[in-house]
């Protein structure tokens, strides 16, 4: 009966029209399921008829859309077909397809959910999905990091310049004082070539094993 | 592939100069300029070419760091910014821009660098980047702000958390599907890539920058050690640590290359089976990745009018292809990552390991290069005695990093490309000749040798010799001619641009003031050297008037 009325709708003079009110579906069962997919058949397509006659009626009080208004054709193993929304009550002509596209739209989360499917798995071809964009917080989440590290980092910068300061006024102080006990001869400092030992703070005393051992550098990329 | 010259190279360069570089430094107890000062009067310019080269390589290499933050600032997020599209302003579907290309080269291109079409439209500076890079040079100023005393604490820290974070890496690599391909991919030797000269070069390169010879950094550390310290030693192992770590680190990087391959494969596989699924209304199922091929023949026989149709969108895929996609540049090296992660579980975690191992990898060399700025400085009793070194260390970050916002305008990535492939390479390369010749033949290897001696107890045995004396000045001087030919026969120099339009990379010219710079920045190194004998030269003969 399908190809029929489909056939009898292209040779009508309404054609244009018709094709525009005809929706491509394709259903992606095994992907979306897996092991749970079921097979497609005559009751599944019943109740995707009864799925797109509850969208037209819940998106137009007025509409009196019965199951069998709604026609199925070239059902393919892929498991994709046609279908129009034929109107009843005035002679079987179809319903215009911007209003069976705006049904669709009101109801889609009840269609896919009544086949398990999503918007990926259960596509209407003509009919393009709103994308729900990702939550996005008030100040963005970089910025929170960026300010904890820069503060921790900031403070230790901080800490020790002002250690470092506070020692140079220590060991001033220290050598001040040394210098005044010397004047008055009480302390014998080890001198060598009129530099006190403590002062000295030559490279060479200091072993660096950590670059002697490992030195790994980040190799250019 | 890459292991063969690789090792070579090692052993025929890397090790020898590194012995080399610590000697001098240690005999010397001088930075850079001094020590080559003292060897021979007329090679003060070796130091200043050395301290140059490591100006410009300070300036530009925290940039990878400012990127490195940035990443990881954005790894807290669920999903990760990267692996998804943003959507368009209708929310029909994704931006134009990341449909053309992928989600993460589109993060990369658009919403980190921001970049622009070529290099001459530059833009305006990136304020969250310009952020980072401050971050950045912060951190190497908290590193290096006490001297070389804290730079030694820190490097503990900077040099065994990536070990860390490669182990893990390692046993999350190899246990991801499709890493075989990769390691299989790493370990086959491609002996048509043996005869293109530029394989050894970017194996030399690579070890000079690895081991961090010609940068004065070497000398400058080694000038703190004692100087009865057994630098023979050191220098085998640091050289063979080095190559472990650097092979370690690329079995890791090629497993997971190898899983990102497959992966993209498997997709390319999959849409391609979905296309032919819609166009021919198939059964699910019926179409697999292993009778794809047979199918495609069956449905061109059957349908050739539709198929014919439909050529155009069918790409072929190959996992070779998808191997053979050069990991070239800093940029290909986020990009390539970054999918990478986002495809693993907990994706969030791995990246944040990443990139602190990044971070961590980044901040040491910034380090090492910083030292051999800062210990000319500090040891040149002019500037030493009036300002404590915290100022020196001060106005040099604060300097580099003025500088350091060129590279977070919109054409930034462009000018960090100039002086990531020009500042250092070549400049490098005569740097280490005039090293070795300098002290093989002018300093006198006897005299060398008995500076060894002294200090280590030890004379050097025929292998350093031989190396020093012929085999690495050989060497450099073929891959020096290697490298100038190759410019010479190509011809103008070239630059990958990203085109927004069509989402992928162009080839553009160079503009001239862009020449201009690339010239300047190979002079400003090696004119240094014949620049100081000359002046060194007209002294003497003004003293002797």
């Amino acid at each position: 009966m399908c190809f029929i009325n489909l056939i009898s709708l292209r040779k009508s003079s309404f054609f244009q029209q018709n094709a525009q009110n005809a929706f491509k579906v394709r259903l992606s069962i095994k992907t979306a399921l897996g092991d749970n997919a079921y097979a497609w058949d005559a009751n599944e397509e019943y109740l995707f008829k009864a799925m797109v006659a509850f969208a037209m009626r819940r998106y137009s009080s007025k509409s009196t859309t019965q199951i069998s208004d709604v026609l199925l054709c070239n059902v393919t193993d892929r498991v994709s077909f046609w279908f129009v929304v034929t109107d009843s009550s005035q002679n079987m002509t179809t319903v215009p397809g911007s209003v069976v596209e705006a049904a669709i739209r009101m109801n889609r989360n009840r269609i896919n959910s009544a086949f398990l499917l999503s918007d990926k798995t259960l596509q209407f071809l003509k009919i393009t999905s709103t994308l729900s964009p990702p939550v996005e917080p008030s100040t963005p989440v970089w910025l929170i990091v960026f300010g904890v590290v820069l503060c921790l980092i900031v403070a230790g910068i901080v800490f020790l310049v002002v250690a470092g300061i506070q020692q140079r006024k220590k060991k001033n102080k220290e050598s001040t004082e040394r210098e005044n006990l010397e004047e008055k001869g009480e302390v014998t400092v080890t001198v060598e070539n009129g530099i006190p030992c403590e002062a000295l703070d030559l490279k060479a005393g200091h072993i660096n094993g950590v670059f002697a051992a490992d030195d790994e550098r980040f190799t250019s990329l | 592939g890459f292991l063969i010259p690789y090792f070579i190279m090692l052993i025929a360069e890397g090790m020898p100069l590194l012995y080399l570089e610590l000697a001098v430094g240690q005999r010397m107890r001088r930075g850079s300029i001094g020590a080559w000062k003292i060897i021979s009067p007329y090679l003060c310019g070796v130091g200043v070419a050395s301290v140059i080269v490591s100006f410009f390589l300070s300036m530009y290499y925290n940039v990878i760091n400012a990127w490195a933050f940035w990443y990881l600032f954005h790894s807290f997020q669920d999903p990760l910014p990267w692996a998804t599209c943003p959507l368009n302003s209708n929310r029909t579907g994704y931006e134009d821009e990341c449909e053309k290309t992928s989600s993460t080269q589109y993060f990369w291109y658009r919403q980190t660098l921001n970049i622009s079409p070529s290099l001459e439209a530059s833009g305006n500076v990136q304020w969250e980047q310009a952020l980072c890079l401050t971050l950045a040079w912060l951190v190497v100023y908290l590193c290096i702000l006490r001297g070389t005393e804290s730079t030694g604490k820190v490097v503990y820290v900077t040099a065994s958390l990536p070990y860390c974070v490669l182990i893990i890496y390692l046993i999350r690599g190899l246990t991801l599907h499709g890493a075989v391909n990769g390691l299989v991919y790493m370990f086959t030797p491609k002996l048509e890539q043996l005869s293109n000269p530029k394989t050894w070069i970017s194996a030399a390169t690579q070890i000079f920058f690895s081991l961090g010879l010609g940068f004065g950094s070497l000398i400058a550390f080694a000038s703190y050690n004692e100087p009865t310290n057994n630098c023979e030693r050191h220098a085998i192992i640091v050289s063979l640590i080095n190559s472990t770590t650097s092979i370690f680190a690329s079995i890791v990087t090629f497993s997971i290359y190898g899983f990102k391959a497959t992966f993209n494969y498997e997709s390319c596989i999959n849409k391609v089976i979905l296309l032919l699924l819609n166009a021919f209304d198939l059964e699910e199922g019926s179409l697999t990745a292993d009778n794809l091929n047979e199918m495609k023949d069956y449905l061109m026989a059957t349908h050739p009018q539709e198929y014919a149709q439909l050529s155009p969108q069918l790409k072929n895929c190959s996992l070779e292809a998808e191997l053979d996609t050069a990991v070239q540049g800093t940029g290909l090296a986020f990009i390539v990552y970054s999918e990478a992660i986002k495809n693993m579980e907990v994706p969030q975690l791995y990246s944040v390991l990443y990139f602190v191992m990044l971070l961590m990898l980044g901040i040491g060399s910034m380090l090492g290069n910083t030292a051999a700025i800062l210990t000319p400085l500090t040891d040149s009793r002019v500037i030493a005695t009036r300002f404590p070194k915290e100022v020196i260390s001060g106005v040099v970050c604060f300097i580099n990093c003025v500088i350091g916002l060129i590279f977070t305008m919109e054409a930034g990535n462009y000018w960090f490309d100039i002086f990531n492939d020009y500042a250092a390479t070549l400049s490098l390369l005569l740097i280490v000749l005039v090293e070795t010749i300098a002290v093989c033949y002018i300093y006198g290897i006897r005299r060398f040798e008995k500076d060894l001696y002294t200090m280590i107890g030890r004379k050097p045995n025929w292998y350093w010799k031989i190396m020093w004396a012929f085999a690495s000045p050989l060497l450099i001087i073929s891959l020096f001619i290697f490298y100038l030919t190759d410019y010479i026969l190509t011809g103008t120099l070239q630059y990958q641009a990203w085109d927004a339009t069509q989402g992928q990379l162009v080839t553009k010219d160079y503009p001239s003031y862009a020449l201009a710079v690339i010239g300047l920045l190979v002079a400003a190194s090696t004119m240094c050297i014949p620049l100081g004998a000359l002046v060194t030269f007209i002294r003497k003969r003004l003293k002797r008037e």
